[in-house]
């Protein structure tokens, strides 16, 4: 077999602030946007990169997910708990200062883990965690 | 008179502001644990008292921004402990240091705590 990760998914609940998020401040390109209103599929990946996408979609848009489901994954996203993704990249410090400056939530500081890894971490618009790892 | 649908909208949308303003408290605890921090603070900046901060907190999280925040920095601690350069003491006082500027009652917990953890991870040379 020759499988590759092609597509992971992230939420939105403002397509246009996530669209800016992830095409401004963290400057990924756009490869496709379907829909419209709240009912949006935007895909998005780093340019140079065609292999690897993220697809921004509104949450539990599957017919089959009752009201109360719902309820219960749009006010995750909104705490926090629900959506997450990891990131990586050789430059930490420059890449950390940039989203900085793009007016991200900040969550975590360049650091380094007791498990080794060297991370910094950010909120996209829409509550997911967008932990960004330093590669070495 | 507004439409039912509307309402319950509208009702679920300052739910949702409501704990994306909870989550930036959170997220304000896991960026600054390491610096003096109280649940005062957290409530001024959140624009809440800080009782309704610590109950809708709770609510959401399971624990109280207090117990949150002493978690966190618990778990530095006991992740600073596992470095064997560093000494015990250094550690034990560098957590609670931390725990100053108002939240004076969490300092006898955290001390306890830190050193239950030493224990734990370092055998005692004392």
């Amino acid at each position: 077999m020759d499988l590759t990760i092609n597509t992971s998914f992230l939420p939105h609940d403002d397509p246009e602030a996530s669209l800016a998020f992830y095409r401004d401040t963290l400057g990924f390109e756009v490869r496709s946007d379907v829909g419209q209103g709240r009912m949006r599929w935007i895909t998005v990946g780093p340019v140079g990169r065609p292999d690897t996408s993220i697809l921004l979609a509104p949450p539990a848009a599957d017919p089959n997910v009752t009201e109360d489901e719902r309820r219960t994954i749009t006010e995750m996203m909104a705490k926090g708990t629900y959506g997450w993704i990891l990131l990586a990249t050789r430059d930490l410090d420059a890449t950390f200062e940039k989203v900085q400056a793009g007016d991200a939530e900040v969550v975590q500081e360049p650091t380094v883990q007791p498990y080794g890894v060297r991370d910094c971490a950010f909120r996209d618009p829409a509550g997911n965690l967008i932990r960004i790892q330093e590669l070495r | 008179m507004c439409h039912p649908a509307w309402a319950r909208a509208r009702a679920e949308a300052k739910r949702r502001e409501d704990l994306a303003r909870l989550r930036r408290v959170r997220d304000r605890i896991d960026r600054e644990h390491a610096r003096p921090l109280d649940v005062l603070a957290l409530a001024r900046a959140a624009g809440l008292p800080a009782g309704l901060l610590s109950r809708e907190f709770r609510d959401a999280y399971g624990k109280s921004p207090h117990a949150y925040l002493v978690a966190r920095r618990a778990e530095r601690a006991a992740a600073a402990l596992r470095q064997p350069p560093i000494a015990v003491r250094t550690v034990t006082r560098s957590a609670t240091r931390a725990s100053s500027g108002g939240a004076t009652r969490s300092r006898p917990f955290l001390t306890r705590l830190v050193t239950l953890t030493t224990t734990c991870v370092v055998p005692s040379t004392t």
